[in-house]
């Protein structure tokens, strides 16, 4: 009735080719903004912003990097926890080498040295596919991890090799340390989240988000339509790189304040933002939100109910908990394979029909 | 100089035994991805499962004793028996195998025909789901399993070893027994799959689905098969694995040891799985040897993988895996 | 949905929210993931003896104590939503069992103003209390372990360790990396050869190590593992049948689990240990009557007594104590978390008072100031007897060698200080 296309006129190209052509998804989007830096800010406290949604913030900005590769590009990769690492370690090194220029910078800076990285731990996808290359991709994994608990330079040779992100601001207002408000932490990782799914968004729709997908679709078929192999894949990974590279720059500095690169990037990482990708449906930037929301924010949904609302034995929930995500995780696979940007799909195309669906 | 010579010798025969273990692990990968196309990686939960089972039959703990307690607020631990490690291992044998037709009814038979990587997820979702499962069943802490397994330095060989060449050779007893069982494990797999019916059965759902539906196997029961197979061989890995170290959680990243064993044999070989093994073993030692010391050592862990992708750049497939034809 | 579930949460928060009278003292422990065979006996220890105090004394000083636990399963981030949970229910004393989370909570605690109590673990520099002013460490921290391993090392060789081999087997991680240093420095002084051997997580593969140390035949071993890593490397130095007696595990690295899966192989290994062993101690007859037979024990009860155990309960008694001198300092029961850290600043622990807790001879004396957090360092070495599978205390205290850590310590707490521009405290 009011979710449809008929009516909605188009008189201009660029109207034409707007990311939201149904009035009523703009206007949806346009309030769902408005939530979003319009309402949450004054409301957020400590626990609300470290414990959901900070981190749903930053795993997005991963899951819609590791998206543009394994959703977009097909290349399955298991190196993420590595990526996030480098970008966590190089933003320590800015931060502490350059004291006074701005996060921000740096945040993007780290971003864009871990797409370099991403680049040469892609080339091998040129000759390896499949779970080849998901497990190869393991290797940059393993050895960047090794790396950064090797070379005491990265960790400006403390002790323990453990990183802190020291206190700094952007124009006055404290981005990381321990002073940060919740409100500075939600709105600087949101306002990036929006940027850089802005741009996903954005080069998806256009001449290099087709090309990696005739890319994902069949190789062979793209090259010999002239699609160059090697600038889809590399420019694939160099920007879904960069995307994880920020996530983990917001990962230690914003939300962890300190961390250990095999702890806080290792390979359960990886996974865990694979399985958001999945779970929230490949190829869709509004999949990587929701798969990163629904893995964020079951666990500590769970947790709350178990142990806090039914008084559980903390042991006992935390195992329980294991087995409620396990079996979730297959019921929505057998349910909906394709993620529940799928189930959103259906339900928008339901939403097209009704009241009338014949 | 000799003595480096040796020490080097001794190295490598460590690492190809090291080998053997991650093979064992390997070849329950291979046998469903051979199958089914189906890379599980649940594999490792599968042995730390299996491996928790069996010494709670083995000491015979009440499963779920501890939510029973947390719920009744009984004082519930032990049916108080000890059963034989022969009885326990064949028992644990048939959980494995309920286990797989559950799987097989609940999970696989619901995702036929999608795609490898949601597959692939769901065998994680297992993961998860197993993990718990096996917390809950029989608790957390660090079990000793003991089915009288030797173990510790063989006196025969470091002595024969240190009259022949004046340098006596380590070699630990459990990894003899674990080739030992691998060999057997491997022609016991051979012979099944050359000799009998369901072998048969086996290698033609392997070499292509429908047509193997087409003469009329039944593909669910092959899967069980299977499943139950792996089950088998994850049930020895875990036997052998927490023999070495009690059995505990960390059990099952066991699996992450057996991946540059399949990148490098390739996904759907066995031979490969016992091969790449044996490289990687041996591979991952010498170079913590040589190399190690002058990069800081623990370079184990990244190093398997970086030895398997060299393989890979120069075959994609992998050593023995079936060759990659694209078509467009 | 989200509505639902916001009002959910907000009902939990609500029943998880104690009384605001009473004394907050969460416990971020871990039941579960690889580590639980060693999160499982210290939270057990920490919780009982809280309840021990409710169910005897009613309390410290008429105040019950609440320990609201929170699974962290050893990961940072369930550790900051534990912190977070918590620390609006304020929150006084913090003690979440591992070096990662413990790094992430030294700012956190420090901007909000509550303390995080460390034994024996967590940033080895926090010692310096000029520089960090909520953190406290004493009695004994990683390096005054090392340097008492050598000690000891030291009174074993009639003092002299020229020329002799030392091998450390570590935990390639932050927490396993601390003694290096230290006994770079160490081997330095005394002339001993340091051999470094890291043990990638988890652990369960370590041959390529003790082929080494088969080869290299190092005089001592020391080991800082922790979880399967431990069972591993004495069930492989079994194997290669190294004198158990030459090798001599952190306090991290000696606990049963560690040495029962080795069998009679583990026989006459050695490790430190900051406290005392076994239960011949009276506060244990309390437990029982209190806590256990009461029905009121945490856990499944099996893991009374066990090493760790008296850890959780060690680490539980100091923060107990910490509230006392609060109390006393502050004049009132109800303190605050300021209050606290005051209680934790000034805290002295006397032999004299340990036997009146119920645990004479138990831990070390020691008494904190403003500039030192971090004790003595002292520690005792505990060997084990397969036969009758228990520990023995096989030394007194040994004092480890301050000159050589506290320019150590100065060093990395004044990086750290002016890396985060903190103005040192104590003028």
């Amino acid at each position: 009735m009011f979710y449809r296309e008929a009516g909605d006129y188009k008189t201009s190209y660029p109207e034409d080719s707007q990311t939201f052509p149904i009035k009523f998804d703009r206007i949806r989007y346009y309030a769902v903004l408005a939530v979003a830096f319009g309402i949450i800010p004054f409301f957020i406290n400590d626990y609300w912003a470290n414990a959901v949604f900070v981190p749903f913030l930053i795993y997005a900005i991963a899951a819609i990097g590791l998206n543009i590769l394994v959703g977009y590009c097909g290349q399955v990769s298991l190196g993420t926890g590595g990526f996030m690492a480098v970008g966590a370690y190089a933003v320590y090194k800015l931060m502490t080498a350059f004291p006074e220029v701005s996060i921000l910078i740096h945040v993007l800076l780290a971003g864009g040295i871990t797409a370099g990285v991403g680049v040469i731990f892609g080339l091998p996808s040129l000759r390896i596919k499949g779970f080849y290359l998901a497990v190869a991709t393991l290797a940059a994994q393993f050895f960047l991890v090794w790396l950064f608990n090797k070379v005491p330079w990265f960790y400006n040779y403390s002790a323990s090799g453990q990183i802190s992100a020291p206190e700094r601001d952007i124009l006055g207002v404290i981005i990381t340390g321990p002073n940060t408000t919740a409100a500075a932490k939600y709105l600087f990782c949101a306002l990036i989240l929006l940027a850089l799914a802005w741009l996903a968004r954005n080069l998806t729709r256009g001449s290099v988000g087709r090309k990696w997908m005739a890319i994902r679709d069949m190789d062979i078929a793209a090259e010999i339509i002239g699609v160059n192999p090697l600038t889809a894949k590399l420019s694939a990974f160099a920007i879904s790189s960069f995307f994880i590279g920020v996530a983990g720059a917001l990962f230690f500095a914003v939300y962890l304040g300190a961390a250990e690169v095999g702890e806080s990037f290792g390979i359960q990482k990886s996974f865990l933002i694979l399985f958001m990708v999945i779970i929230g449906g490949l190829g869709s930037i509004f999949g990587s939100l929701a798969g990163a929301a629904f893995l964020v924010l079951l666990p500590v949904f769970l947790k709350n109910v178990l142990v806090g609302m039914l008084g559980w034995p903390t042991d006992l929930a935390a195992h329980i908990e294991l087995l409620i995500i396990g079996g979730l995780i297959i019921v929505f696979l057998i349910a909906e394979p394709h993620g529940i940007a799928q189930l959103w799909r259906l339900a928008k195309e339901k939403l097209r029909l009704w009241p009338f669906p014949h | 100089m000799p003595d480096t010579f040796f020490y080097a010798t001794e190295v490598m025969l460590n690492g190809l035994m090291a080998g053997v273990m991650y093979s064992l692990v390997a070849l329950g990968f291979v046998l469903i991805f051979k199958a089914s196309g189906i890379f599980n990686y649940a594999q490792g939960v599968l042995a730390l499962f299996a491996a928790l089972t069996l010494v709670g039959l083995q000491d015979g703990q009440i499963p779920f004793s501890h939510v029973i307690n947390a719920i009744f607020g009984t004082d519930l631990h032990n049916f108080g028996w000890t059963l034989p490690a022969v009885v326990a291992i064949a028992l644990t044998a048939v959980v494995m195998v309920g286990m797989a037709i559950l799987i097989e009814r609940y999970i696989l038979k619901h995702l036929v025909n999608q795609e490898p990587i949601i597959l692939f997820m769901a065998t994680i979702g297992l993961a998860y789901f197993l993990e718990g499962l096996g917390d809950v069943m029989w608790g957390s802490d660090i079990k000793k399993l003991d089915v009288g397994l030797p173990q510790g330095i063989s006196e025969t060989i470091e002595t024969a070893t240190y009259n022949w060449f004046g340098y006596g050779f380590f070699i630990d007893k459990l990894d003899i027994v674990a080739a030992l069982v691998a060999a057997a494990l491997v022609i016991a797999l051979t012979l099944f799959s050359q000799y009998t019916k369901y072998g048969r059965a086996l290698r033609a759902v392997a070499d292509d689905h429908q047509a193997a539906l087409s003469v009329g196997i039944s593909l669910r029961f092959i899967w069980v098969l299977v499943w139950s197979i792996a089950g088998f061989v994850a049930l020895v890995a875990g036997i052998m694995w927490g023999s070495k170290s009690g059995v505990q959680f960390s059990l099952s990243l066991i699996a992450l040891k057996a991946l540059p064993v399949l990148m490098l044999g390739g996904f759907t070989s066995i031979p490969g799985a016992i091969v790449g093994g044996l490289i990687i073993g041996m591979g991952e030692k010498l170079f913590e040897f040589s190399i190690g010391p002058m990069i800081g050592g623990a370079t184990e862990n990244w190093f398997a993988y970086v030895l398997a992708l060299l393989f890979l750049v120069f075959r994609p497939q992998g050593l023995f895996g079936e060759k990659i034809i694209e078509r467009v | 949905m989200k509505m639902k579930f916001t009002a959910l949460v907000a009902a939990a928060m609500m029943a998880a929210a104690p009384a605001l009278a009473d004394l907050v003292v969460p416990n971020l422990s871990y039941r579960t993931g690889p580590y639980a065979p060693g999160g499982v006996p210290y939270a057990d220890g920490f919780q009982d003896y809280f309840t021990l105090l409710n169910e005897r004394d009613g309390g410290i000083g008429g105040e019950k104590i609440v320990v609201p636990e929170c699974e962290t399963a050893y990961n940072t981030e369930k550790g900051v939503e534990c912190y977070e949970a918590t620390k609006g229910t304020g929150a006084l004393a913090y003690n979440p069992l591992s070096t990662g989370i413990t790094y992430q909570l030294i700012p956190k605690v420090t901007a909000d103003g509550s303390s995080l109590y460390t034994p024996g673990y967590g940033r080895t520099s926090a010692a310096n209390g000029k520089v960090f002013s909520n953190v406290f460490n004493y009695p004994a921290n990683y390096w005054t372990a090392a340097s008492v391993a050598v000690n000891y090392l030291l009174s074993e060789n009639g003092g002299d360790l020229k020329g002799k081999k030392i091998a450390l087997v570590y935990h390639n991680s932050a927490y396993g990396k601390e003694p290096i240093r230290t006994l770079e420095e160490l081997s330095k002084k005394h002339g001993f050869e340091l051999v470094q051997l890291p043990v990638e997580h988890p652990g369960q593969e370590q041959k390529s190590q003790w082929l080494q140390i088969r080869r290299e035949k190092p005089d001592n071993v020391i080991m800082y593992g922790w979880g399967v890593m431990n069972a591993v490397a004495i069930q492989e130095a079994a194997n290669i049948k190294y004198p158990m007696d030459q090798f001599i595990g952190i306090w991290w690295s000696g606990a049963e689990h560690d040495v029962l899966p080795a069998g009679d192989g583990a026989n006459g290994y050695k490790s430190l240990t900051m406290h005392g062993t076994g239960m011949d101690y009276p506060v244990y007859a309390d437990l029982k009557k209190y806590v256990a037979d009461a029905g009121k024990g945490a856990g499944a009860g099996d893991q009374v007594g066990t090493v760790l155990y008296s850890r959780g309960m060690y680490a539980a008694m100091v923060i107990a104590e910490a509230l006392r001198n609060a109390q006393a300092i502050a004049g009132t029961s109800a303190v605050n978390a300021a209050q606290v850290r005051d209680g934790f600043e000034t805290l002295e622990i006397t032999e004299a008072r340990m036997a009146e807790i119920g645990l004479p001879d138990f831990g070390q004396a020691f008494k904190s100031t403003c500039e030192d957090h971090g004790g003595p360092g002292m520690a005792r070495i505990q060997q084990w007897d397969a036969t009758a599978k228990k520990w023995n205390l096989i030394s007194g205290w040994i004092e480890p060698d301050m000159d050589v850590i506290q320019p150590l310590i100065m060093e990395d707490s004044e990086a750290f200080a002016a890396e985060n521009n903190i103005e040192p405290r104590c003028n």
